[in-house]
């Protein structure tokens, strides 16, 4: 049958033929590079100046990467073991000084013996974000988050276990005061009474109850000064204090912003406006120059907190604007549909507006973020070694003066991970709240 | 992190405020901790080693006054501070003393109400030129570029100098010494001039040190020294004497070595008896015990052991004595007599 078929239809092929490989110019390597590199003349040139830049590049940084040093006492000792391995005057990088000082650029001048205790608050820190970050996790784990930060300052700076508890009790009584007296007698007074009595519990109750129990049962770490935070980790302590004091305050401020009370609606103009409109270094010398003078002689405020005060301002008036910018990207509906559900105002920002708001601000808020963190360096001026003024203080020693890029690099690379963690979650969170129809 | 931080340091600060204002002795004592001022890290004056424990000639002057009170040169809270904020550290109470490569002038002592101890180095601002360029002293530099901090005392020197002389310069401005290191080391200049010890330094740190010499000429006076807060004079007696007896120490052939033997019985001259204590009670007039100066030397040794552990021919910096000799050896360095 088969024969007779291809006798009667000849010019019909009854068997497939093997698939021919694609010409040569089209397919594989040769095919994209001309599709992507090589399309056109014009395109041709730049490809060959870009790989002639990054050659140019990669030649000059490999060979002093490929030549590093990692085991030296010293800037001079370095030098000794190029000349001898690689030959004098060859590029190679010193990164001796990072294995000398690494524990330096991380902790500053904090106790050596005492290095769990920072690495312990960042479990704490990580492990209490994790309820905040995601949602699924039981409801309970809050708690956690927002006891943390005391678990987190007791960590850090030690002293009495009593002071951070004291300071917490603080906020139960606040919280109390207002489920207690917003039930008996209306949602203002409750917010006042929650406002008034933790601050006057703690004014004047606060320290002597937790000298008193510190007094009876002494219990506690050993304290460590402010003095002693340093690199890394004062830039951690300083930008996370201030994102997470920052985001609440910002919010507030916007809600202000926009509130139709004259009062509140020009404070929170007027504070934004003036922390926006000045350089965030003359507020540090404000913090370490002008209070000292405002405040009484022989006031010591500690330098740091000054410093962290400053930075969750301003970072709060940046959140204020960015926050302001999702609250006016909401449809008017919006409000008005929170109104004719007959909430009140709290309840209507906490369900309605302000979850999509945020949801819409997410992006400008890390972005605040980030550049609050690394604007932490700023503190180098004002005396305080962070990373930066480490450098400055590393190099000061007669071992490694004559050191740069090594250290640069180093730091810059602390500083990317973090930002860069940064900013892929608000990548995930961008996509995880995505709910418009696109 | 809350507001538990916020309310917490201000209760601190509150109770800190309350505990009143004594004189800065009481203070110091009640603290059992010096507040020492000190620069963000300078070679040889100051710097944390890789241990955090701060080192240098400056830190030796705080270390030597601790132990004077205390008997333990640790027990110093090191500050560091930068230009801008030292004499605020300094007239807010945030630290007792300024050990701070700071310059004596007219103004910082009268009108910005500071009292300076003593002079713990003389400084003087110096030209470093590549050996290649074949000068041998500051007069030879008519048209040179110079490399030169902006808006510093040296600037000014700077200018002074070069129009007394009736010669002319190139000024290429620099931001800091580190960016001053890399613009003379790349060759954007001839000359790079900043304090002489900072230039020995910076020379300390290259890679051919030997290629490039320090002209003779000092063209400023620098008289760099530890600073008070003017009223309290009792502690700046106890600073300035301190200073003194590391000074006299040497003077007198009193070491770190050597003081305990020398402080055990009164030896044969009373000057050595007076400041060690085995004849008569000096401590007692500056509120310290009899034994003060003893505690002090043996902090760090005597002024010469100090300069030549941190700043001396056998370190890196490798700076000689110079003005800071005694004054037997030609120096400046003078010890007011204990008596």
């Amino acid at each position: 049958m088969a024969e007779a078929a291809s006798h009667t239809t000849s010019y019909v092929r009854d068997k497939m033929l093997p698939q021919a490989e694609p010409p040569t110019l089209q397919k594989g390597a040769i095919k994209w590079m001309r599709d992507n590199l090589f399309s056109g003349w014009l395109n041709s040139i730049l490809t060959i100046v870009s790989i002639y830049v990054i050659w140019a590049v990669v030649s000059d940084l490999f060979p002093w990467f490929a030549n590093s040093i990692w085991r030296a006492d010293s800037l001079t000792q370095c030098r000794e073991i190029r000349n001898a391995t690689v030959g004098a005057d060859a590029p190679a990088a010193c990164f001796a000084v990072i294995v000398d000082r690494w524990q330096q650029l991380l902790f500053g001048f904090y106790p050596r013996e005492f290095y769990w205790r920072p690495i312990l608050s960042l479990v704490v820190m990580l492990t209490a974000l994790m309820p905040v970050l995601f949602p699924r996790l039981p409801r309970a784990a809050l708690l956690w988050s927002v006891s943390a930060p005391f678990v987190i300052f007791f960590l850090l700076w030690g002293g009495s276990v009593w002071f951070p508890l004291a300071a917490a009790l603080g906020f139960v009584i606040g919280a109390v005061a207002w489920r207690l007296v917003s039930a008996a007698s209306g949602a203002l007074l409750g917010v006042l009474a929650a406002i008034i009595l933790p601050i006057i519990y703690w004014l004047y109750f606060a320290a002597p109850l937790a000298d008193g129990l510190a007094g009876s049962v002494p219990l506690g770490l050993e304290a460590v000064p402010s003095k002693q935070f340093g690199g890394f980790m004062l830039s951690v302590v300083i930008g996370i204090s201030g994102i997470v004091l920052s985001l609440p305050l910002g919010i507030l401020l916007a809600l202000g912003r926009q509130s139709p009370l004259f009062i509140i609606n020009k404070l929170s103009v007027g504070f934004i406006e003036i922390i926006r409109g000045v350089p965030l270094i003359v507020w540090l010398f404000t913090a370490s120059l002008l209070l000292n003078y405002f405040l009484p002689p022989g006031t010591n405020f500690d330098l740091m907190l000054r410093v962290i005060i400053m930075v969750t301002l301003f970072a709060s008036a940046y959140i204020a604007e960015v926050v302001r910018g999702g609250l006016a990207a909401l449809p008017k509906g919006q409000y008005e549909a929170a109104d004719a559900l007959g909430l009140d105002y709290w309840k209507s920002m906490r369900l309605i507006i302000l979850p999509q708001a945020l949801k819409i601000a997410i992006p400008g808020i890390v972005n605040t973020f980030i550049g609050l963190f690394k604007d932490t360096t700023l503190v180098v001026f004002i005396g305080l070694l962070d990373p930066i003024g480490l450098t400055n203080a590393i190099r000061a020693s007669t071992d490694w003066n004559g050191i740069y890029w090594e250290l640069f690099l180093f730091i810059a690379l602390m500083f990317f991970v973090f930002c860069f963690s940064m900013g892929r979650y608000s990548l995930y969170l961008e996509k995880k709240l995505r709910r418009e129809h696109r | 992190m809350k507001k538990s931080l916020f309310f917490g340091a201000l209760t601190v600060a509150t109770l800190i405020g309350a505990a009143a204002h004594a004189s800065t002795l009481d203070d110091v004592k009640a603290r059992g901790k010096l507040n020492c001022g000190v620069t963000t890290g300078l070679v040889g004056f100051a710097a944390p080693d890789a241990n955090g424990v701060w080192q240098g000639f400056d830190v030796a002057v705080c270390r030597a006054v601790a132990a004077a009170i205390f008997g333990d040169p640790m027990a110093v809270n090191f500050v560091p501070t930068t230009g801008a904020t030292r004499f605020t550290a300094l007239a807010s109470g945030e630290v007792d003393l300024l050990s701070r490569v700071t310059t004596w002038t007219f103004t910082r002592d009268t009108d910005l109400k500071f009292d300076f101890a003593a002079v713990a180095y003389y400084d003087g601002q110096g030209f470093m030129v590549p050996k290649s360029l074949g000068v041998t002293s500051a007069k030879d530099l008519d048209g040179a570029t110079i490399c030169i901090q902006t808006g510093t005392t040296t600037e000014l020197n700077l200018a002074d100098y070069f129009r007394a002389n009736n010669m002319s310069y190139e000024p290429v401005p620099i931001e800091t010494n580190a960016e001053g290191q890399q613009q003379f080391l790349a060759g954007a200049c001839d000359v790079y001039t900043t304090d002489a010890s900072g230039l020995a330094a910076t020379r300390a740190a290259f890679e051919h040190p030997g290629d490039y010499i320090i002209l003779p000429e000092i063209i400023s006076k620098e008289p760099l020294g530890p600073v008070v807060r003017h009223g309290d004079n009792d502690w700046g007696d106890l600073v300035r004497w301190t200073f003194y007896a590391l000074v006299a120490a040497e003077e007198y052939g009193i070491t770190s070595a050597n003081v305990d033997e020398m402080a055990a019985a009164p030896t044969q001259n009373p000057e050595i008896n007076r400041i060690l204590g085995t004849e008569g009670d000096l401590g007692a007039m500056i509120g310290l015990d009899k034994d003060w100066a003893v505690k002090a030397i043996k902090a760090g040794g005597n002024y010469g052991e100090i300069f030549e552990k941190n700043i001396g021919e056998n370190t890196p910096v490798g700076l000689a004595r110079g003005l800071n000799a005694q004054w037997k050896q030609g120096g400046l360095q003078y010890a007011m007599p204990f008596r």
